[in-house]
């Protein structure tokens, strides 16, 4: 085992697809020379040269599609968003062409590509630059979408997804990236698609969270736990496909559920797990399902407005106090 | 793409409404420039006979008016509700597709816009999958997936009809970025309209190719009209092959009516390609016949326009061209026809005859990796 950050695994991860596989290159805006904005790319240019780690320009549409079009022809494209802010210049290639070709053309070419980057609440860089949009992506049938928020799943997570013959929106989190965990040293660990994880066991009430809400969530857990509630904490980490199972078998057990996400309520993936637990496990609910959303407005700049818009540990707290009946 | 709204009732009717609906419209057209028009363009053609052998040029005839009445009896099952949805047909436009796909090999990519059966069949797909596609049958080249605007085959390297304005060109750059990284000599041809030219993909994309010295050949097919916006209502700078400029991209005006300039041009295009890896600009200047899909009648043109350029339809030039060299005759070319109108028939029997996709179809293919999390929870 190795202690590492996220940003440290994802380049492992990163490098060893690379070195395992002449069809995988990576292409982005500074993610060679510059060795990456937020510096996940870094060293590769030198250990890879320019034929396989590319910095392109500040062409969104035009690089996301290339790389649609490179993987119809057998190569496996990683294209980094500098932040999936940006991601919202390449929609039309990642919707409508990534996701729909393999149907479209009647199972003919599939899309193995990963676009990947940071994305959620940043600090202080207001509206357009924090943000979470993996609602929009997880909507379309042809994606998978995945969220890490371990260091350990960053990498197994993203090894899998560079594997993978589908497309596959990689989200990680802007505020993240320093975090530090254990990750096992072999080089072919991965971590399966589309598997939920229970970040830690409990009895009395469910907590779903992704990406930077996870750390959060088991924080929550801790002081919950001092206040006699026992929280179970399961990170979906695949946000499509969806492993709701796990999440029912633990909603079944508790009985009692708190959705945390970033993202805006309206709409949001959340909303999506919200009316599954209903389908699926409503007679096992001995209260409403809560979510914690981010606010329902764009990002403010102000360092007070932002921690306002951004959920908490005390609004996890709150949410979990709500569906117990405590308060 | 355009709101479908009512069919004509029948390819003829087409024209005939944008006859009536005409704006602008000159009393008569002036036959002498139009002969004189025709003569030259005849003249030009001429000139390009050479080096070409009886048996390419036949081809050439034979896989025009294939196209022609493919899309003649696409027009006709439209109208009977054989086809459903958009379909947008490529009369009059025949010497490009056909012009550019005779310059390169069955192993180099072609992608084009919602407009491409004529590139399907050019590129060698079987009528009989395409119109099957049309129809919307299991047996169709898209499985019945995709329909007119998504024709593919893997087999021939045909990657696709796209349906949004503009967005095969990123892709095109993909696959011609694809052959350079594995070493190969393919090229890409990459078909689109000239609307498309005012989409970023398509600057963003000449950008990169250039850049990155890609093999990728830009055919805009310049047939003057984005749906029903004239080129003249929509694009300041109207000489599309100048554009090529702002990327320092090699480019070139095409008569889009004259086949044999269409296979010259990209000719020329793919040597550069294949030897150094470097990108073309081919603005091809061509004419639909038809309106943008089934449902448009065309009322934004003139008569005299459309008498203009049916004087120098393709077809029509190229036979001329044929007899008056005494390359070939009238009966060859009428058993030609007869040949193509057999296959175009035994095409629409095929789909006719063809089954639906199964039911279960609807939830295969969407993804090549299926997830099962129980069967991954195992691992």
């Amino acid at each position: 085992m190795q202690t590492i950050t996220i940003r440290e695994a994802l380049n492992q991860a990163i490098r060893e697809e690379l070195a395992r596989d002449e069809k995988v290159f990576l292409m982005g805006e500074e993610v060679a020379a510059y060795q990456g904005a937020y510096k996940v790319t870094k060293g590769l240019l030198d250990e890879f040269g320019p034929k396989r780690v590319i910095d392109t320009p500040i062409t969104e549409l035009g690089f996301a599609g290339l790389g649609v079009g490179a993987a119809m022809v057998g190569l496996r494209p990683i294209v980094e968003f500098m932040t999936f802010n940006f991601s919202i210049l390449a929609t039309d290639q990642i919707i409508n062409s990534a996701a729909k070709m393999l149907y479209m053309s009647g199972g003919q070419y599939k899309i193995p590509i990963v676009f990947r980057g940071p994305g959620g609440s940043a600090f202080q860089v207001s509206s357009q630059h924090s943000q979470a949009i993996e609602s929009w992506y997880a909507y379309f049938p042809g994606i998978k979408v995945v969220m890490p928020s371990t260091a350990a799943d960053a990498k197994g997570l993203l090894k899998s997804a560079i594997r993978d013959d589908d497309p596959v929106i990689f989200i990680e989190q802007e505020r993240m990236y320093g975090n530090k965990g254990e990750v096992p040293d072999d080089p072919d660990f991965t971590i399966p698609l589309g598997v939920a994880d229970i970040k830690r066991e409990g009895k009395d009430v469910t907590i779903v969270a992704r990406s930077l809400m996870v750390p959060l969530a088991l924080k929550a857990a801790e002081t919950l736990e001092q206040q006699g509630v026992s929280c179970e904490v399961i990170d979906p980490r695949t946000i499509r496909p969806l492993d709701i199972d796990t999440i029912v078998e633990s909603v079944k057990k508790t009985n009692r559920v708190v959705l945390a996400e970033e993202s805006h309520p309206f709409c949001g993936v959340n909303a999506e797990i919200s009316t599954q637990i209903m389908e699926r496990a409503f007679d096992y609910l001995d209260a409403p399902i809560k979510r914690v959303s981010g606010a329902d407005v764009p990002m403010p700049y102000a360092k007070n407005l932002e921690n306002l818009a951004v959920p908490n540990v005390d609004k996890i707290v709150a949410a979990v106090r709500e569906v117990a009946y405590l308060d | 793409m355009s709101k479908q709204t009512a069919a004509p009732s029948s390819a003829a009717g087409a024209e005939e409404k944008s006859s009536a609906g005409v704006i602008d419209a000159p009393a008569e057209v002036d036959k002498k420039t139009l002969t004189r028009e025709r003569d030259t363009a005849k003249a030009q053609q001429k000139s390009r006979l050479s080096g070409l052998d009886k048996e390419t040029l036949v081809h050439l005839y034979r896989q025009m008016l294939l196209i022609r009445r493919f899309e003649e009896k696409a027009a006709e099952a439209y109208s009977a509700g054989k086809i459903g949805g958009f379909c947008h047909l490529y009369i009059g436009q025949e010497a490009v597709a056909v012009g550019a796909l005779s310059a390169i090999r069955q192993d180099d990519y072609v992608l084009a816009s919602y407009r491409e059966h004529g590139h399907a069949l050019a590129k060698g797909m079987s009528a009989e999958s395409i119109m099957a596609e049309l129809f919307g049958k299991a047996t169709g080249c898209s499985k019945g997936k995709g329909g007119s605007m998504h024709m593919f085959d893997r087999e021939v390297n045909l990657l696709g009809g796209h349906a949004i304005v503009g967005g095969q060109i990123p892709l095109a750059t993909g696959t011609a970025f694809g052959s350079k990284y594995q070493g190969t000599d393919q090229v890409t041809l990459c078909f689109f309209g000239e609307a498309a030219v005012n989409q970023g993909a398509f600057h963003e994309s000449l950008n990169m190719a250039q850049l990155w010295k890609l093999p990728c050949i830009y055919i805009c097919e310049n047939n003057q009209y984005g749906m029903g916006t004239s080129l003249e209502r929509a694009m300041s700078l109207r000489d599309i092959a100048q554009k090529a400029c702002a990327y320092e991209m090699a480019s070139e005006f095409v008569d889009g009516m004259d086949v044999l300039a269409v296979r010259e041009a990209t000719q020329r295009a793919v040597e550069r390609g294949r030897k150094d890896y470097l990108p073309t600009l081919l603005e091809v200047r061509t004419y639909r016949f038809m309106g943008h899909s089934m449902s448009d009648p065309g009322n934004y043109r003139t008569r005299a326009e459309i008498e203009k350029y049916q004087e120098r339809d393709p077809i029509k030039l190229f036979s001329a061209t044929l007899k008056e060299e005494n390359i070939s005759d009238d009966s060859e070319l009428e058993q030609i026809d007869h040949e193509v109108r057999e296959e175009v028939e035994r095409a629409v029997r095929f789909a006719d005859e063809s089954p639906e996709p199964a039911p279960e179809e609807l939830y295969t293919e969407i993804y090549a990796n299926p997830i099962d999390p129980t069967r991954n929870r195992a691992q």
